[in-house]
């Protein structure tokens, strides 16, 4: 599929993974990748300290929006600053710090469980109904979190019969469970656990939420490298310094090793979920800057471009 | 006893479990709780279901270990029953639809009743070594703030006000108290807020005892006797973190005992990647050039992540610090405990000779 299609079948885009598998990297990558294809983007932070900010050289990401690159915006939306903002537009401003202060909030919140969760979905609601980027990027929090945060509207309306929280609830379900809306996009690594989480997720978002599941992004593969088969070989026919020879030898059958843990694991993957694969590969780089994800952009478009897609 | 503390999928719980299992072999009575484990190493474990109580693990070691995993909620129950005044009291909040709530929504729970367990497991349970596994929670020290916040949150005044007769409530609470619990009826609802306001007078008397405890936890966490361990790994993300834990837990004057970083790679060669990058340029037309530009990648791998450990070593310095290398699979049996437990202990379970700070 063409990544501009890709990116254009829904407004909001929800990036949904394990803590440690490259969420918000993949987050980044995404948003490059539809901005190349000319869409203007918005990634929404959940978490504080995400370090994507840092990775474009702007410091840690805020409330009011920066941009991060061409066609490329970032913010964050964390409960407390989406309460403000609400009081605020309501004329209810001098109640916000009494609100926010004295704990009052984390009561309601465990009267109302997922209240905090639907302040952060409702601003994206407004987001999306406003149009004010053509995609929405929502760096999801760390699994299982992700169903519990995705799930808070649905536990909501149960709990919730009247007012303004209800009709919040509402919308958000609503936005949530619309295909030609949203879709959520799972992040994993190819290892053992997080596969087995991966498929955990999909099948509880499915279940519980109702939402469209787009691929699966499995990231962090080793890209293939020449001669890595006829190592052996190689090593002993040319010139190579006798002290080379050794470590040579040990690396590559190290990478070879890891390369098909890898290659059971995507198998696994496949076999316990049926999503189509976008594989991303691992990148040796020590720090993620503006090229590691513009490498990782260029990467997911080939994904993209390359992945049979049922629609 | 020993908290593992560190963020999500570090490899915490499975090096708490590896600790207990030492313990065990070195003939003590040793108990590990755990969080939220894999589901195969939770069968290894033998823990099928969530408990309030420790299972016994048979083993071939002169010791006893027994595990379990954590129920926050009957936990938290169980702490109920112990401090309400009488039977009815204690129904009346278990049954409260705002209290089914706490231990699921209201952050720090979870982390506090871990601490909660390990203070039982301590005064009740006669074990003499327990290590407790701690929530992968991004808010770094909760569990040290969580008997704080709890206590707080039990204490709070707007509802000690909602509780009062209506005329004294009147006259104490101000206009902007009376108006915010009328926006807070208005946005969730009124039998939402009369769910709240139940619970909190279902529980009044009861805070002091929960406070108390919550003192007698905390000080538990600050002895000498309990050991801190930081579990890390090399990546970047995790790193960042562990130097957060690091900078909270020397704040908090609670020093720690060990750091583990779990899945380091390996280096292979004396050479520094530069050499090798330039090594792998004039191999250009040939295919060793791909092969020195594998060794590169994983020398210079190798050489910012143990530059990273040695940064955050010197930073809790003096613990002593583990390197545990990538396996090549996940562990999830007591033969793949026993085989991480040798990067951690010497034949004689005194720590492996390793690099300190």
């Amino acid at each position: 599929m063409d990544p501009a299609r890709f990116c254009s079948q829904s407004r909001l885009v929800i990036v949904a993974g394990k803590g440690g598998v490259g969420k918000t990297t993949v987050s980044a990558a995404l948003a490059m990748m539809a901005a190349q294809a000319g869409l203007d983007t918005l990634i929404v932070e959940v978490e504080g300290k995400t370090g994507l900010g840092t990775a474009f050289g702007q410091g840690e990401l805020s409330y009011d929006e920066v941009q991060l690159a061409d066609r490329v915006r970032a913010r964050t939306i964390t409960p407390d600053q989406a309460l403000l903002e609400y009081l605020d537009e309501h004329g209810m401003r001098r109640l916000s710090k009494r609100l926010t202060n004295s704990g009052v909030l984390d009561v309601v919140a465990t009267a109302a469980p997922g209240i905090k969760d639907i302040l952060v979905l409702g601003k994206v609601k407004q987001l999306e109904r406003a149009g004010d980027a053509d995609l929405i990027v929502l760096d999801a929090p760390a699994a299982g979190h992700a169903v519990t945060f995705l799930t808070s509207a649905r536990g909501l309306l149960d709990a919730v019969r009247v007012g303004p929280v209800r009709a919040q609830a509402e919308d958000v379900q609503e936005l949530l469970t619309d295909a030609a809306r949203t879709q959520v996009l799972l992040v994993t690594l190819p290892e053992e656990t997080p596969v087995n989480e991966a498929a955990e997720t999909a099948a509880r978002l499915r279940e519980r939420v109702g939402v469209h599941l787009g691929p699966i992004v499995v990231n962090g593969l080793y890209p293939p490298v020449s001669g890595l088969e006829a190592a052996a070989d190689l090593v002993g026919r040319a010139g190579v310094p006798a002290d080379d020879a050794q470590p040579l030898l040990d690396a590559a059958a190290f990478r070879r090793s890891r390369h098909d843990l890898q290659q059971e694991q995507l198998a696994r993957l496949a076999e316990s979920l049926d999503l189509p694969q976008l594989r991303l590969p691992y990148l040796f780089s020590p720090e993620l800057g503006p090229a590691q994800i513009e490498t990782l952009a260029a990467a997911l478009a080939d994904a993209v471009t390359n992945v049979e897609m049922a629609s | 006893m020993i908290v593992c503390c560190g963020s999500g999928g570090v490899g915490k719980t499975t090096t708490a479990a590896v600790l207990a299992l030492e313990g065990a072999r070195q003939g003590r009575r040793a108990v590990v709780v755990t969080i939220d484990p894999a589901k195969r190493l939770a069968d290894a474990l033998g823990l099928e279901t969530l408990s309030d109580t420790p299972t016994r693990i048979e083993g071939d070691w002169p010791g006893e270990l027994w595990a379990l995993m954590l129920d926050t909620k009957s936990t938290f129950d169980a702490l109920v029953l112990k401090y309400a005044p009488s039977a009815g009291q204690a129904d009346g909040i278990l049954r409260n639809r705002f209290y089914r709530n706490i231990s699921s929504a209201l952050s720090g729970t979870q982390e506090y009743m871990a601490m909660e367990k390990l203070y039982e497991l301590h005064e009740e349970g006669g074990f003499e070594l327990v290590v407790v596994d701690t929530p992968p929670t991004r808010n770094a020290l909760d569990f040290i703030d969580a008997p704080r916040r709890l206590t707080h949150f039990l204490d709070n005044r707007l509802f000690r006000w909602m509780m009062m007769p209506t005329r004294a409530y009147l006259k104490a609470a101000g206009v902007a108290t009376r108006t915010l619990l009328r926006v807070i009826s208005r946005g969730v609802g009124s039998d939402v807020v009369q769910d709240a306001v139940a619970f909190f007078q279902a529980f009044e008397g009861m805070e002091d005892g929960f406070r108390q405890r919550a003192e007698r936890v905390l000080h538990l966490l600050s002895d000498p006797a309990t050991a801190f361990l930081l579990v890390t790994t090399p990546r970047a993300d995790a790193l960042e973190e562990s130097r957060f834990f690091a900078a909270k837990l020397e704040e908090a004057g609670i020093p720690v005992e060990a750091l583990v970083v779990n899945r380091m790679h390996p280096r292979f060669a004396p050479a520094g990647a530069d050499q090798l990058r330039s090594r792998a340029a004039d191999q250009a037309d040939t295919d060793l050039a791909g092969l020195y530009e594998n060794l590169a990648d994983f020398t210079l791998l190798a050489e910012v992540e143990e530059a990273h450990v040695t940064e955050l070593s010197a930073r809790v310095h003096p613990a002593p610090l583990v390197r545990v290398p990538f396996l090549p699979s996940d562990v999830h049996d007591l033969e793949g405990l026993s085989e991480l437990g040798k990067y951690l202990f010497d034949g004689d379970g005194e720590p492996a000779p390793v690099g300190t700070a």
